[in-house]
């Protein structure tokens, strides 16, 4: 964990409010392991008090890239940044994805912009999966060539039909599940809204497979200090207890999370 | 070459080299930043409010941030007072920073069980009693606005510990004066003020709470002039020293405090913004000393101009 004052490299909108903010940050980016996060001080946002998490989109020795929608005061404000401005991060945080088991077909699910979380997954997979991306309309659908260029196949949902079939990601999943998935054994890594999480988690179990969520509670500190970004987690004895998004997670194996109903 | 200047100043029987604390809640039990900054540089640690047993806190959302400032319902989530001995008290002894524990009770023995297990622990060197967490539904709330519940918490936890005793005044009363006499003569050695300030804020699209708590505790710059306030009307009243908590972000803030009669400073909120805040702080009010040319942090202390 690294506090680092980071140049913007390139800073532009990809489509549909969605933005690609590309960072110089030669301490952090090396360091960055798939399904980690960075915590970012939005510049010129005197009233802001708190950091922005984002999943790391991209890392190499270098630079870092976060994908963002301009959704709050902050991202808005981020779409203001200029190439050569500084932007304080703190990172990597958390715990990340886990290394894809060699024996299992990797599956990737994601939700929107979820799919950030999960291209350095794809891009150290040793075996290369499917992924299932999936939104509204055909506008929250980010980044597919990147993924195929990684060697995934890419499969597409969107509630409108605008782009793949019509319907959420986790009907595409089950399709695909019904269809494709043949003897393999899957192992899904998956970042979205918790209703497509819980979805995937209960699949999961029922399939009797494994699956690494990544949550994403709202957030303070992001160091694991101010206790905002709790989650239930099962405990051995049955009980349950409050673990630190920002720390032990954002990744869960599906069946440690409890879900408030 | 002139002296660099004197920044040491004491609370009652302990003895920080600088004036600059973290405040108690916004840097965990110290290992959640030490890899940020060295925990050495601090005046001293105040960490997370401790309780007679575990406690799991508040349903989320915990916190949400408003214009300068950022409202808590974290509900005093902690590992119990044995708990944290065991857990934290190791890697803090590793430092050479004080080590302050805050607590807090539903009970008048539940204050005096906490602070007598405290004063047990090697490393400690001074207790914060919280009698004013805004969302603590029972007990801790009426400790800080009843004034002879107040007195009575604080001469219970006197009477069980011979640590430097900080009882920590709530915003949300009709004067701090009698607050802060109450402290000095129940046998406080410093107090620190203020707690957060009672809040909340509301998702107009859904007509509902912003924290799962429903109100919490507002914190950030949005409180610092309120909070410089008080310090300076409890500096009035009190001879004992004074920990000035509010919204403090920059050096400025923290000597804004100190001019206005806090002896010492604790930095909350910034925290989270920045994790080296504290270190900027005891940095720009060395610089100040110099450029006024002041031999310590001492002639500065409720200097201000009348």
């Amino acid at each position: 964990m690294l506090l680092e004052d980071a140049k913007v490299l390139q800073q532009r909108e990809i489509q549909g409010g969605y933005c690609l903010l590309v960072m110089s940050a030669p301490a952090i980016a090396p360091r960055v392991q798939p399904g980690q996060f960075v915590h970012l001080r939005v510049p010129h946002l005197d009233s802001a008090v708190l950091r922005r998490p984002f999943s790391v989109y991209k890392a190499d020795h270098n630079t870092l890239s976060i994908l963002y929608k301009d959704v709050g005061r902050g991202t808005v404000a981020m779409k203001a940044l200029r190439d050569g401005e500084i932007v304080s991060l703190l990172g990597p945080l958390g715990h990340g994805f886990p290394p894809p088991a060699k024996d299992k077909y990797p599956v990737l699910v994601a939700g929107g912009y979820g799919m950030a979380a999960l291209y350095l997954v794809a891009k150290n997979a040793p075996v290369k999966g499917t992924a299932f991306f999936g939104g509204r309309f055909a506008s929250d659908i980010l980044c597919v060539d990147e993924f195929k260029s990684l060697g995934w196949e890419v499969l597409v949902a969107t509630e409108d039909g605008s782009l793949g079939i019509q319907g959420l990601v986790t009907d595409a999943l089950e399709i695909w599940l019904q269809k494709e998935l043949k003897n393999r054994e899957p192992e899904f890594f998956a970042c979205g809204p918790n209703g497509m999480l819980k979805a995937v988690g209960a699949r999961t179990i029922r399939g009797n497979w494994t699956a690494w969520l990544s949550i994403d509670n709202k957030m303070g500190c992001g160091v694991g200090a101010c206790l905002t970004c709790v989650q239930k987690i099962q405990t051995p004895d049955g009980g349950w207890t409050w673990e630190r998004v920002c720390k032990e997670g954002p990744v869960f194996e599906c069946r440690s999370i409890v879900w408030e109903e | 070459m002139t002296p660099k200047p004197d920044m040491s100043v004491h609370l009652g029987g302990l003895r920080m080299k600088n004036p600059v604390m973290v405040a108690s809640g916004t840097f965990g039990y110290g290992p959640e930043y030490a890899d940020l900054i060295d925990l050495n540089r601090l005046g001293a640690v105040v960490v997370k409010g401790i309780s007679r047993e575990p406690v799991r806190g508040n349903p989320p959302p915990r916190t949400v941030e408003v214009a300068s400032g950022l409202i808590n319902a974290i509900g005093l989530q902690n590992p119990g007072v044995d708990g944290f001995a065991s857990e934290y008290m190791p890697f803090l002894r590793k430092y050479d920073v004080p080590v302050i524990v805050n607590i807090w009770g539903r009970s008048i023995d539940d204050y005096a069980f906490v602070a007598e297990r405290v004063d047990a622990v090697d490393g400690v060197a001074g207790i914060e009693v919280n009698v004013s967490c805004p969302n603590i539904k029972e007990g801790s709330c009426m400790f800080g606005s009843n004034l002879d519940m107040f007195k009575r918490v604080i001469a219970a936890v006197r009477q069980k510990t011979r640590l430097t005793l900080i009882p920590k005044l709530a915003p949300d009363i009709a004067g701090i004066q009698p607050f802060a006499k109450a402290a000095e003569e129940s046998g406080a050695d410093a107090i620190s003020l203020i707690n957060s300030v009672p809040a909340m804020a509301i998702d107009i699209e859904e007509r509902r709470p912003k924290l799962g708590n429903v109100t919490g505790g507002l914190s950030g710059p949005a409180i610092k002039p309120i909070a410089v306030k008080m310090v300076w009307e409890a500096a009035k009243a009190v001879k004992i020293p004074i920990v000035g908590i509010g919204g403090i972000s920059t050096a400025p803030d923290a000597l804004e405090f100190i001019i206005a009669g806090a002896t010492a400073v604790a930095v909350g909120t910034a925290n989270f913004t920045e994790p080296a805040t504290a270190v900027a702080i005891i940095e720009g009010i060395d610089a100040y000393l110099v450029r006024n040319g002041m031999k310590g942090i001492v002639e500065l202390v409720g200097s201000l101009w009348k």
